[in-house]
């Protein structure tokens, strides 16, 4: 998931960097060796990660909502369940990247901050709405798969924290995918109802998906300097490619029909060929005008708000009991 | 009111599991509204150790029952009158406070009573509740710690904690109140007599309301009704919610 951090602007001044030990962390990069928290490293590839890693953090956690939305009403225990641990999974995943984030000299409090006031972005794609159950295995199948496309090649990152982390994180998307994939599967093989919800899963999460790999690459800021520092491995266009070239044949096992009527197999190629994606709409979710951001970010800000006593207690606890000892 | 199963020992495991069902219920709704990202990883984490309980003792009780129900049958397709959960864990979550003195109050009652039961005559049922007594201690533990903090932190979390406490005790006597069918599975050594229980429950509270300078609410005949089917406005809403999709989809697999 959520490699559109890649794909913003750097905004802050160019610093010139000392050239030998750029030379010199160039070629450890090109050696593939890992760069770890105490390495130098230039600034922007410091400000690009926190920016990268901090996005994926967020999104995690955001990505809680749209499922938690469902997790009261799951159909059977066994499903309930499994959603359950899905969940925890992406805030465990959340804390991970926080912490893999913190190696890179900045704290949670200050990354939560940039979330809170709207600074910071997250994965468009959890600013849609889930509303239908087939939601659920929609999520798991696409927008999970989506997110192991963009995250097999991060576990082979230049920066050995988050490197590390992807390997734990890709594990156990593969695992959500997978289950995703056969709660679409009952479903497409379910009542005329149950095929009814998958259908309109598919129809609402399809094009978010594709947008999850960010702008075409003709169009996007930050593949350049990311591919030479090995922070990023693949281009946008080459993701999304091999995801819908996963993903097609899928749908078809489903008996679901993919709403893009320009879809077709080119022969000569090999590669199932989409229509237009709607960038305009991609750009208003981005910037704030999707159907749930204001929903999403309200519901987490709220949350931060109504834990604060909480917050304050422990740590007035945890003075106490330091006094105590001292 | 007759017996949620025409089978003693099913009956009374189906009223455990009605309780860890319902207050899983209760957990899940904080998912994304914990206090720390660490808290939403611990509330989920007890959510699903008291639906997977609710699993294990629903399926048992089915097939001592040994008719067509199954876990699903029991959880999605009974009214409320059928249901068996004391009163406690159909509260409302509250603030945070609320929520970790329910639990300290349901975990109290919980460790110990799986703790014996882990001596049932019936095998199957002494292994569900030899690992739920292993969680119930953790969700304890867990719950001790946040009562402790709330209660010893700021003036605030000592109030509202104590508020909680408060208003959450009324609901304790029914956790220990055996009727025939406590006192049937107890004395065929299949079940536990909830009676004996309160000593190991009052110690354990005592420790913990100490260490968090909270003050023991005064004993009161209390609230009670849910371990025969009549229960709070609350329960209503819960099964609303959590048996839609089968009720809606009666013919549907999922």
């Amino acid at each position: 998931m959520y490699a559109q951090a890649l794909n913003a602007k750097d905004a802050a001044p160019a610093i010139a960097e000392d050239p030998v030990k750029l030379a010199v962390f160039q070629a450890r990069i090109d050696a593939e060796e890992k760069i770890e928290p105490n390495d130098w490293m230039p600034a922007q590839y410091r400000r690009t990660l926190i920016r990268q890693i901090s996005q994926h953090a967020h999104s995690e956690v955001i990505g809680m909502q749209p499922e938690g939305n469902w997790v009261t009403r799951a159909p059977t225990l066994a499903r309930k369940a499994q959603l359950l641990a899905k969940i925890q999974d992406e805030a465990g995943h959340g804390l991970y990247l926080y912490s893999a984030a913190e190696t890179l000299g900045v704290s949670r409090e200050e990354l939560y901050d940039q979330l809170l006031s709207g600074r910071a972005k997250y994965s468009s794609i959890f600013n849609y709405p889930t509303l239908n159950y087939a939601d659920m295995g929609a999520i798991g199948w696409l927008v999970d798969g989506a997110a192991i496309m963009n995250q097999i090649p991060l576990c082979r990152c230049s920066y050995g924290p988050y490197a590390r982390a992807m390997i734990l994180v890709c594990k156990e998307e593969s695992f959500h995918q997978r289950q995703g994939y056969a709660i679409m599967l009952a479903m497409a093989r379910g009542t005329a109802e149950q095929r009814a919800m998958a259908q309109d899963a598919l129809d609402r999460f399809w094009w978010p998906s594709l947008m999850m790999f960010g702008p075409h690459d003709s169009n996007s800021v930050h593949s350049e300097l990311s591919m030479k520092w090995k922070i990023k491995r693949f281009t946008n266009d080459g993701l999304r490619q091999k995801f819908i070239d996963a993903t097609v044949p899928q749908a078809h096992y489903l008996g679901l029909t993919i709403p893009d009527p320009d879809l077709r197999f080119d022969e000569a190629t090999g590669h199932w060929e989409h229509g237009v994606i709607d960038w305009d709409e991609f750009n208003r979710v981005l910037a704030g005008d999707g159907p749930c951001n204001r929903q999403r970010l309200k519901h987490r800000r709220d949350a931060e708000a109504d834990g604060q006593w909480v917050r304050e207690a422990a740590a007035a606890y945890a003075a106490k009991q330091r006094k105590a000892a001292a | 009111m007759p017996l949620a199963s025409p089978d003693p020992r099913a009956a009374w495991l189906m009223r455990l599991g009605d309780a860890s069902l319902i207050l899983g219920h209760r957990m899940t709704q904080w998912l994304s509204r914990a206090p720390t990202l660490e808290e939403d990883i611990a509330l989920a984490n007890l959510g699903l150790d008291l639906i997977g309980q609710t699993r294990a003792l629903y399926a048992r009780a089915c097939e001592i029952e040994g008719g067509g129900r199954d876990e699903n049958a029991l959880a999605y397709r009974r009214a409320e009158p059928e249901y068996r959960n004391p009163l406690l864990v159909e509260q409302p979550n509250g603030d945070f406070a609320v929520t970790m003195v329910r639990h300290l109050i349901f975990a109290a009652y919980a460790t110990p009573l799986y703790e014996r039961l882990s001596s049932s005559n019936d095998a199957e049922t002494a292994g569900i509740a030899t690992r739920s007594a292993r969680e119930m201690a953790y969700h304890l533990r867990h719950a001790a710690e946040w009562t402790i903090r709330l209660g010893d932190g700021t003036p605030e979390s000592h109030a509202r904690a104590q508020t909680a406490l408060d208003d959450l005790w009324p609901y304790v006597p029914e956790l220990f109140e055996a009727d025939d069918l406590d006192r049937d599975v107890a004395a065929s050594g299949f079940g536990v007599d909830p009676s004996t229980l309160r000593g190991d429950f009052d110690a354990a509270v005592a420790g913990v309301l100490a260490r968090a300078t909270l003050a023991k609410p005064a004993e009161v005949r209390g609230q009670r009704g849910g371990k025969a089917g009549r229960h709070s406005e609350h329960l209503g809403h819960i099964l609303a919610e959590l048996q839609v999709l089968q009720r809606a989809y009666p013919d549907a697999q999922w």
